[in-house]
């Protein structure tokens, strides 16, 4: 199948704190997409469709584009937790290439720090919707670092994967963070001990928070946000910056099923139909992006998208992989991460920011003459419930 | 005392039936008249046919730990006073899979394992109410 260029990125902008305290979702949002159309040279009324994982003024999307102060012909406030940005970036894609709309903004604002949230490890607090899900899992205290805990317990089962390899991604991006401006601001600001590179020691001497995870293999909870600005090839052609195409995107859900396999991910799913769209293989990608939530969400990202086997992901990340300037690629989460850069609740929206940086060749670990990236989105809980999408991106 | 834990919510019809079994410690799920697939938890239809007819069975309540997790830090008040404690799925041998706890063993995350056998042990809520089914080893 001949590879397509529909649409591409064209602006983007990260909200450059983590701890931004007095200044609301909404507002960093608006910064955000002001800010990412600057980068594009568009105007703000040149957008006519906005993608919002929505709820900041109550009944889902509605809200989001009367506070922004726009009139989109495309309104998709899709929300399936971190990974909604893939979601939001690939249906902007397919609607760009109906003709649907010219220019889509995706944005994200979050204040989950300054608002003290304890996202991993408040457990099910039984106030949530009454419904069967909660019915049968309110009652055990699961919190959600103890969900995707028992993800990396069943994969060190089944295939032997040992802490020592799973310590490989947390110290690989780390390095990648250091070399970040913004992402040693954010450890320095959250109030990391040590700002510093890491060794394995480190992370296999990091406290327990829910056995096997350690506190290393952790993302942090920051505030921050960011915008994206995706737009038809007429648009593309005049815009400050080069295009970074979007070539392919898939997405898949998968849930607790009798007789399951919890260490397959959604994305063993969504791969293919992304790959297949794009016309490569993981093979030729250079720059991934994959949701570190924790260290066994990459582990199964980087399976389940078949840059190795099933089950051989630790031999895979164990051996140096992972660092940008390692001559095997792909290079792994070059910005430093959900673990060392930016996670405010859901990360999505960073994967497509760094890629995008990687591709105009922008990064402040810049893979070598970068042309391929995937940015995969994880959201909801691995180990029970979740969202995956896969969107690759291609440089001019 | 510590908080009492978050505990089911009603109406709700589709765990609802499960759930009032948990008064008698009976540990139902279903089955599906039309396809015989397994179904858990309880709902109205088949999720493997969309048949809405379906049976409820009684498991034996022996199984095994398909994975775990040890909770070393939780902020729930029920939960933050406990201890380590552990959080698993167990396969019981009617093919069904349960969230639960696994309780009797000394220290967590050394005494659990992948696959080790288990069996039902029910932890009543108060006199009249559910009772949670929980797994200790076999």
């Amino acid at each position: 199948m001949p590879q397509r260029r529909d649409a591409a990125v064209v602006g983007i902008h990260e909200y450059p704190l983590r701890v931004a305290p007095g200044i609301s979702p909404l507002q960093i949002k608006a910064e955000s997409a002001a800010k990412a159309l600057e980068d594009a040279g568009l105007s703000w009324s040149a957008v006519d469709a906005v993608y919002d994982t929505g709820g900041d003024q109550g009944i889902g999307g509605l809200g989001i584009a009367e506070y922004f102060g726009l009139k989109p012909r495309i309104i998709d406030t899709t929300y399936v937790g971190g990974s909604s940005f893939e979601f939001q970036a690939n249906h902007a894609r397919t609607m760009i290439a109906a003709g649907k709309c010219n220019v889509a903004l995706i944005t994200y604002g979050s204040s989950a720090h300054s608002d003290r949230r304890a996202i991993g490890t408040a457990g099910a607090t039984g106030v949530g919707p009454v419904s069967p899900i909660n019915n049968m899992e309110d009652p055990w205290g699961l919190t959600l670092i103890g969900n995707y805990a028992m993800v990396k317990t069943r994969h060190m089962f089944q295939y032997g994967t040992t802490n020592e390899q799973f310590a490989a991604i947390p110290v690989a991006t780390r390095r990648h963070a250091m070399r970040n401006p913004e992402a040693v601001k954010a450890m320095t600001d959250l109030e990391f001990v040590g700002v510093r590179d890491l060794t394995t020691q480190d992370v296999l001497e990091s406290r327990l928070i829910a056995y096997p995870l350690r506190l290393l293999e952790c993302c942090m909870v920051s505030d921050g946000g960011g915008a994206v600005i995706i737009a038809s090839p007429d648009v593309a052609r005049n815009v400050r910056k080069k295009p970074v195409w979007i070539i392919g995107g898939g997405e898949a859900t998968k849930y607790r099923e009798n007789n399951g396999d919890i260490t397959v991910s959604a994305g063993a799913q969504a791969a293919p139909i992304a790959f297949g769209e794009a016309g490569v293989t993981p093979a030729e990608i250079d720059v991934l992006m994959a949701y570190d939530s924790f260290s066994i969400t990459v582990m199964c990202l980087i399976e389940d998208l078949g840059f190795c086997k099933k089950g051989e992901g630790g031999a895979y990340v164990g051996d140096g992989h992972l660092v940008f300037d390692d001559p095997r690629k792909p290079g792994l989460n070059t910005d430093g991460g959900g673990l060392s850069s930016n996670h405010p609740g859901q990360r999505g929206i960073f994967l497509l920011l760094e890629a995008t940086r990687q591709l105009r060749g922008e990064s402040t670990s810049q893979v070598r003459d970068a042309k391929l990236a995937v940015a995969v989105g994880n959201g909801g809980q691995l180990g029970s419930r979740h969202a995956t999408a896969v969107t690759i991106l291609a440089a001019d | 005392m510590p908080a009492k834990r978050p505990q089911p919510r009603f109406p709700e019809p589709d765990t609802q039936p499960f759930w009032e079994a948990t008064k008698r410690h009976e540990l139902t799920y279903q089955t599906c008249d039309k396809c015989h697939a397994v179904v858990f938890y309880s709902r109205r239809h088949c999720t493997s046919c969309g048949s809405g007819t379906l049976t409820r069975r009684s498991s034996q309540g022996q199984g095994s730990v398909y994975t775990f997790s040890v909770i070393m830090q939780s902020r729930h008040p029920a939960f933050a006073e406990l201890g380590p404690y552990a959080v698993a799925y167990v396969d019981l041998d009617e093919g069904f899979r349960i969230m639960t706890n696994i309780v009797g063993v000394n220290d967590p995350t050394m005494d659990i394992h992948c696959g080790m056998r288990v069996k039902l042990r029910w932890e009543d809520q108060g006199e009249g109410e559910l009772s949670l089914p929980m797994f200790e080893p076999a």
